[in-house]
């Protein structure tokens, strides 16, 4: 039996406001988790982030991060990608307010 | 407050021209991230969970009103109206952007301050009491020593490849209020006959692998100290192991090796040493001495506004009781300013709170500030009858919290709110407990508790030397939190015992305050606080407290 994938996403900071951004089918950097590319194969997923790599201009440190699929695209499965799609609790800044 | 003389204008303003020349080459692509990592880091620039962070020094947390204003003027031009003070006692922004970092940095210089992170295996900032210079318990001011040390170990050569980065704090009383055992080296001013000294502490350190210093010599004459200094770092650096990052603290080297074949090398050691030192340290030592501004303390004032206002005014009362530390002259006060108002961020103030303290420093307060590693911004000297005025104006801008030292004077580290390293989130707990006990309207009744909180083993909440320490984990993909009881930071330091198993994030608040009521109903009188009543009585109660209910749950 082979080892199931969990699929993932392409997350990174962008270079200049240090924020997260994900990696969407277009190759382009998206502040909505939602819209980036749904990666459900291993080979694909790797194949992904070895593109994000190259992206330096645009984004610092990308990595995979689990993922499952919800109504409108990617979901967070962990407390820490939650986060980072949602900004702080202490206050009511970076995305949960920057982001429509 | 010391006037640097190596930080002088123009090494800042070099600084600051090469940093935002690196800044441009990276945005443009010339320098690419691993090479633009060092760099920054270097400079304090952080890349935290949703944006940069950019870390303040502020040396011996000293200040004035002119850099408390630049530090609000950055607070409100480039970041989100504040900043947070934190247990390294420096200040870090968490929102600045890359392109903006460079104006920040020419700000700060502005002001002779500076974002540059000592690093390296080296001998790190020395750190020593917030209350130096005021405290009534001090028998000499440990500012001088820390930077005669500072001077000393800068550039040494011998010690420019340590097997690791080495911490050194000093506190000038005896009662520790710089956390001297949880250092590398610690230095206690301790009096002996009549003459003062230092009680010398190796191997402390929080972290991973949490160890309360020693006593490796209990009485050390003060013109002994660089060459007493030198020689516990020299021993460290031929048996210090280079082999494993996380055996390589002098706390690792002095438990393996034991502390009595420890202290044999030293003094051996020392024996040479000190014959080398022929009294440069001590003309070093005098001209610092010169070059520290100690203000010139108001004399002969009456105090009776004071006295007034304290029999007059109870919230102006409850505040002088827990907020104020005795000062060398009896007729001024150390003010605490509590950063920890109740359900806010503790360590956040607001560029308008931070004019504020800048305004009382300069009309009150001989134009002197402090950050204390507990996360709170100090008054060093303020007249007894300017107080009832100064409580006024902090109430004006919600900083006259009257909690300093009871239990929602709480540290907390960033945790997972900021931090690209926590496990859990450490900040809304915090805000949490606070809010719990302010309902309950308990903590004065409760008194003194540090309670101190860490969103991963870093600790850079302090959580294994808090009376209540809370370690923030993910298990298995939830937040969960870690109890520790019986840590304290003081000169009779301990590191804190686990209770047991964590508790979910929705379930931590009331274990707090189930311990915190097991300790009420089991103290032997008001006068006994938490700390004593857990020594005397160890963990039963208090684990009978937390778990005794889920074990009846089982058993029916
Ligand atoms: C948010 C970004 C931060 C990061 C990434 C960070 C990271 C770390 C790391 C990795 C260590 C362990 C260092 C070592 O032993 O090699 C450490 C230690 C420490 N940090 Fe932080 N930290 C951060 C924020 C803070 C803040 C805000 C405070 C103060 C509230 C703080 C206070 C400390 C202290 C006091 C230690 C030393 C603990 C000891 O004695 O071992 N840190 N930090
Ligand atoms: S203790 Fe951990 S979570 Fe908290 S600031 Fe330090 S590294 Fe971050």
């Amino acid at each position: 039996m082979s080892r199931r994938f969990t699929p993932k996403v392409v997350t990174a900071n962008h270079l200049l406001e240090g924020d997260a951004v994900w990696l969407t089918s277009d190759n382009a950097w998206t502040r909505t988790m939602s819209e980036a590319q749904f990666l459900d194969d291993e080979d694909l997923a790797n194949e992904r982030l070895a593109y994000a790599l190259t992206q330096e201009a645009d984004v610092v440190s990308p990595y995979l991060a689990d993922a499952q699929l919800g109504e409108n695209g990617p979901e967070p499965t962990h407390f820490r990608e939650t986060f980072r799609t949602r900004g702080p609790s202490n206050y009511a800044h970076g995305k949960q307010v920057e982001v429509a | 407050m010391y006037n640097y003389n190596e930080f002088d204008k123009a090494f800042l303003d070099e600084r600051v021209e090469q940093f935002s020349a690196q800044v441009a080459r990276r945005i443009d692509g010339s320098l690419t991230e691993d090479e633009f990592r060092p760099l920054r880091l270097m400079n304090g620039l952080y890349l935290q969970l949703h944006a940069y962070m950019l870390r303040v020094a502020i040396p011996y947390g000293s200040l004035d009103a002119a850099k408390m204003r630049q530090l609000a003027y950055i607070a409100e031009r480039f970041d989100k109206g504040y900043g947070h003070f934190t247990t390294r006692q420096n200040i870090q922004y968490n929102w600045p952007k890359l392109p903006d970092v460079p104006a920040i940095l020419r700000a700060l210089a502005d002001v002779g301050m500076h974002a540059i992170q000592t690093s390296g295996n080296t001998i790190r900032n020395v750190t020593s009491d917030h209350f130096a210079g005021a405290a009534a318990d001090e028998l000499l001011d440990p500012r001088p020593f820390a930077e005669l040390i500072r001077q000393w170990s800068t550039d040494h050569p011998e010690f420019q490849f340590l097997p690791r980065k080495f911490k050194v704090a000093i506190t000038g009383s005896p009662n520790d209020r710089a956390v001297v055992k949880a250092h590398d080296i610690g230095l206690r001013m301790v009096e002996k006959d009549g003459e003062v000294g230092f009680e010398v502490i190796v191997g402390g350190g929080l972290g991973r692998t949490p160890i309360v210093g020693k006593v490796i010599r209990d009485f050390l004459p003060q013109e002994d100290l660089l060459p007493y200094l030198e020689s516990v770092v020299s021993v460290y650096n031929l048996l210090g192991r280079r082999d494993n990052k996380y055996k390589a603290r002098i706390k690792i080297t002095v438990m393996e090796n034991g502390l009595d074949t420890y202290r044999e090398l030293v003094e051996q050691e020392f024996i040479g040493r000190r014959a080398l030192f022929n009294g440069v340290d001590q003309a070093l030592l005098d001209e610092i001495h010169a070059r520290f501004r100690r203000p010139d303390l108001a004399q002969g004032r009456s105090v009776e506004a004071f006295d007034q206002a304290y029999g007059a005014d109870p919230v102006f009362r409850s505040w002088a009781d827990t907020n104020l530390a005795a000062h060398k002259q009896g007729d001024h006060a150390i003010v605490t300013v509590s950063i920890k108002a109740h359900g806010e961020t503790p360590g956040d103030a607001s560029a308008e709170q931070m004019r504020v303290l800048a305004d009382l420093a300069e009309e009150f307060g001989y134009d002197e500030l402090r950050i204390s590693h507990e996360q709170n911004v100090i008054l060093p000297h303020i007249h007894k009858a300017d107080l009832p005025a100064v409580h006024a104006r902090l109430a004006a801008v919600g900083l006259a919290t009257a909690n300093v030292g009871l239990i929602s004077d709480i540290i907390a580290c960033p945790g997972m709110d900021y931090c690209a390293l926590a496990t859990a989130r450490s900040i809304p707990i915090a805000q949490q407990i606070a809010e719990r006990f302010d309902e309950l309207k308990l903590e004065h009744e409760v008194g003194p508790l540090k309670l101190k909180i860490s969103g991963c083993i870093n600790a850079c909440g302090h959580h294994h030397v808090g009376h209540i320490g809370i370690l923030g984990l993910d298990r298995a993909g939830v937040e969960n939190y870690q109890i520790t009881l019986g840590g304290d930071g003081t000169e009779t330091a301990a590191i804190g015992e686990r209770t047991g198993p964590g508790f979910p994030a929705d379930e931590i608040v009331s274990a707090v305050e189930r311990l915190v009521k097991a300790y009420l109903e089991h103290r032997s009188s008001v006068e006994e606080t938490f700390l004593e009543t857990y020594r005397r009585l160890g963990m039963a109660p208090f684990k009978e407290a937390l778990y005794g209910e889920v074990k009846e749950r089982h058993a029916a």
